[in-house]
């Protein structure tokens, strides 16, 4: 049977509180105590070890719209950012609203995926907001939360039934928190930017009304609702709060909106726009102490690809989203080198936090895991190039950019995925 | 300055005062040009011009169709509305085309900011912003400061009051760069919700009390209510709009007496202006007009590559 060593890397596994320089022992596709037999060896001197990193924010586009990214090409952008499993969204065509669709994804990803794909399921039927979907069922199909992100249900009334209902099912429900008669049309952060550039703002309190609504569902269901994308800092604020008093809230940000701010639009450039929108240095700043105080639990990419031709067009009507996954890491390393946080701290974001969220057997080197290694190069010196991606997309702001650090190895279930050359 | 150097026209924000007062003194030749009994100069023959409208106009259209025909240019224009555009060919495909034809110069109108921004960075044709969503309408900026430089032989230290919806208004972010460029004092004035505090960082002053707004004003730039672009929720009715920030002859009666009254049109009669107001000997509004014939030939022929001979 197949087996592997890494050895003479920094192991970080957060699960186990490991730091320390160790070699990792792969056989039969699970992490084992000892080595055995016939050995493959990585060497991982000067490298970081850690379990497969999991992104819980993911747009696969298929079923649908394979023509902006497939399973296939979604994953394999997933190994070469370094994550090993991922979570597909349900905005779908159709919506994964139904236990047909979620059997679609999972046989799909059976089939074509180098990673492994968790699916979501959809909160209401066709995300529309209006009836709830057949949870229970899609619970049993296999989905590991329900959210209809890309959209927010604006029902307060049907978001509690659905936490109330999801709850028997210990279904975590996640929500893409934004206000449709605040935020209406609005296509950037509501502020001095919009201002200037005469574009529709999509203000900050579109995102805290939910966020604040959210929290208090989760209070009186006394179920878990975890907050996506977080963009502004009252946001961090109200999660914080709630937190202190022990309410089941959780929360993630995306490296664009801790990287980035919307003095960044000022040229219209549409690969700047996206939902939530980047909002001012001051929002960035507050994501980052949200971040390093764990008031933020979790990074996710919130990776959306778009064809070239949808998104050149006038800002206004171009589709909101960036593709994120290959680049995630990179700009996560970089709250390391701000001291932001600890190398470890930010581990547990990738790892154990997301796993133990939507419960997923992930997220650790204990013996007997799932083979599931990221190799990373802390210190390589790289620029993302879009026309290298594996996605079928391009719509990065980060094109041309120079990062530091990177996977260099993402093994799943004890095989490599993908490996840098 | 000696020379003209941009291809496009896209914006008062991202131009110096040297270029503006360049822009403003090249008007002034063809200014001229529009007295006399012919009013036709050969400057741009041979040259196309292409009026690319997506979104309703027909003052603006007219005066850049008139201005580059008395450029001797070939001139087409081309109508759409923006959702047609959407749903079939895309504005870079429409764009490209017309460079294929080898347009010279595309004027566009867009109901979507940044929208001519697309086309200059896209396009080796001369790109002129005729107004682009709510974000700006350089020419008018420029016939706004022709107009008050030809009446008050000065804009810096004047204190110009812009009054109305601000917030959906390309015409005031244009007039509010220019005219804080060259020196003038800018007050903002209009219901909260249309004149947000946040235009204060654009180097204004916002008030939302009408009064305080006409006292010391030299020219008053009133902008219309612009009921397409606006939600329900911004104010109660055109009536308590007119109640409230309308200028009315009682509070004409107060402005200062050599002041100014100026409107980019179309006017709404009894709403944002009283009708007589509108047609006094104080109002400079058919002025405007007839100065921006001037300034969209100055504009065309110095995007062309054309240079004024000073004299």
């Amino acid at each position: 049977m197949n087996s592997l060593i890494i050895k003479h890397g920094r192991v970080i596994d957060p699960a186990n509180r490991v730091d320390e320089i160790r070699d990792v022992f792969i056989a039969a596709g699970k992490i084992t105590g000892t080595p055995s037999g016939h050995t493959e060896v990585i060497d991982a001197t000067g490298k970081i070890v850690t379990p497969g990193l999991i992104d819980i924010h993911v747009h696969l586009r298929e079923p649908g719209r394979s023509d902006k990214e497939s399973i296939e090409t979604g994953t394999r952008c997933a190994a070469r950012g370094g994550f090993t499993s991922i979570v597909a969204m349900p905005n779908t065509t159709p919506a994964a609203d139904n236990t047909g669709t979620i059997a679609f994804i999972k046989q799909r990803a059976a089939e074509v995926a180098c990673v492994n794909v968790f699916p979501a399921g959809a909160i209401t039927k066709e995300l529309k907001g209006e009836e709830l979907a057949p949870i229970g069922s899609l619970k049993r199909a296999g989905v590991v939360a329900i959210t209809d992100d890309g959209r927010c249900v604006q029902n307060n009334e049907l978001m509690r039934r659905a936490v109330e209902y999801a709850k028997m099912f210990d279904l975590p429900v996640m929500d893409h928190c934004q206000d449709y008669n605040i935020a209406a049309d609005g296509v950037m952060h509501e502020g001095y930017w919009s201002a200037v550039l005469g574009l529709r703002g999509w203000p900050s309190v579109a995102e805290e009304i939910i966020v604040a609504r959210n929290i208090l569902m989760a209070e009186v269901t006394d179920w878990h609702i975890h907050c996506q994308h977080l963009s502004s800092a009252r946001s961090v604020g109200l999660v914080r709060e709630a937190k202190k008093r022990g309410v089941k809230i959780s929360a993630e940000a995306c490296p664009h909106h801790f990287t980035l701010s919307d003095e960044r639009l000022k040229d219209y450039d549409t690969n700047f726009k996206m939902n939530p929108p980047l909002r001012t240095e001051a929002d960035r700043q507050a994501l980052l102490a949200g971040l390093a105080d764990g008031t933020i639990d979790i990074i996710a990419s919130d990776h959306a690809p778009h064809c070239t031709y949808e998104k050149q067009v006038e800002f206004d009507v171009a589709p909101f989203g960036i593709i994120g996954l290959e680049t995630e890491l990179a700009l996560s390393l970089a709250l390391v080198q701000q001291k932001v946080l600890s190398l470890s701290q930010l581990i547990e974001k990738l790892t154990t936090n997301p796993a133990k969220l939507l419960r997923l057997p992930k997220g650790t080197l204990s013996a007997g895991a799932d083979a599931d290694v990221t190799v990373i190069d802390p210190t390589a010196e790289w620029t993302y190039d879009v026309e290298q991606s594996a996605s079928k997309s391009n719509n990065s702001p980060f094109h041309g950019c120079h990062l530091n650090g990177r996977a260099v190895t993402t093994i799943v279930g004890g095989k490599i995925a993908w490996q840098l050359e | 300055m000696k020379r003209w150097q941009r291809k496009d026209l896209l914006g008062i924000q991202e131009l110096s005062a040297a270029e503006i007062n360049f822009l403003l003194t090249s008007a002034q030749a063809f200014k001229q040009v529009g007295k006399r009994s012919v009013k036709k100069v050969p400057s741009l023959r041979g040259k196309t011009v292409v009026n690319l409208f997506i979104e309703p106009s027909t003052r603006t259209r007219t005066s850049f169709e008139l201005a580059a025909t008395r450029l001797s240019a070939d001139v087409i224009n081309i109508t759409a509305n923006a959702s047609s555009l959407v749903k079939g060919e895309t504005l870079k495909d429409t764009a490209l085309n017309l460079q294929a034809l080898h347009a010279d110069v595309i004027i566009i109108r867009h109901s979507a900011a940044g929208a001519p921004h697309f086309l200059g960075r896209l396009l080796k044709a001369s790109v002129i912003n005729a107004g682009d969503g709510a974000h700006e309408h350089p020419t008018q900026a420029l016939l706004d400061a022709f107009t008050i430089l030809e009446k008050k032989g000065r804009i810096a230290g004047l204190n110009v009051t812009i009054l109305g919806d601000i917030l959906f208004s390309r015409v005031a972010r244009s007039n509010i760069w220019l005219l804080t460029k060259l020196g003038a004092n800018v007050t903002l004035a209009g219901p909260s919700t249309l004149v947000p505090r946040v235009f204060e960082q654009l180097g204004c002053r916002v008030t939302h009390n009408i009064d305080d707004a006409l006292r010391d004003a030299d020219v008053v730039n009133l902008l219309r209510i612009q009921h397409e672009r606006q939600r329900q929720t911004l104010f109660p009715s055109i009536g308590e709009y007119t109640t409230m920030f309308g200028l009315n002859k009682e509070r004409f009666a107060r402005l200062k007496p050599d002041a100014m009254i100026m409107h980019p049109g179309p006017v709404n009669r009894g709403v944002e202006i009283d009708s007589e107001v509108a047609d006094c000997d104080r109002s400079v509004i058919l002025e405007q007009v007839t100065n921006g014939l001037a300034v969209r030939m100055a504009v065309l022929f110095l995007c062309c590559g054309g240079q004024v001979v000073e004299s």
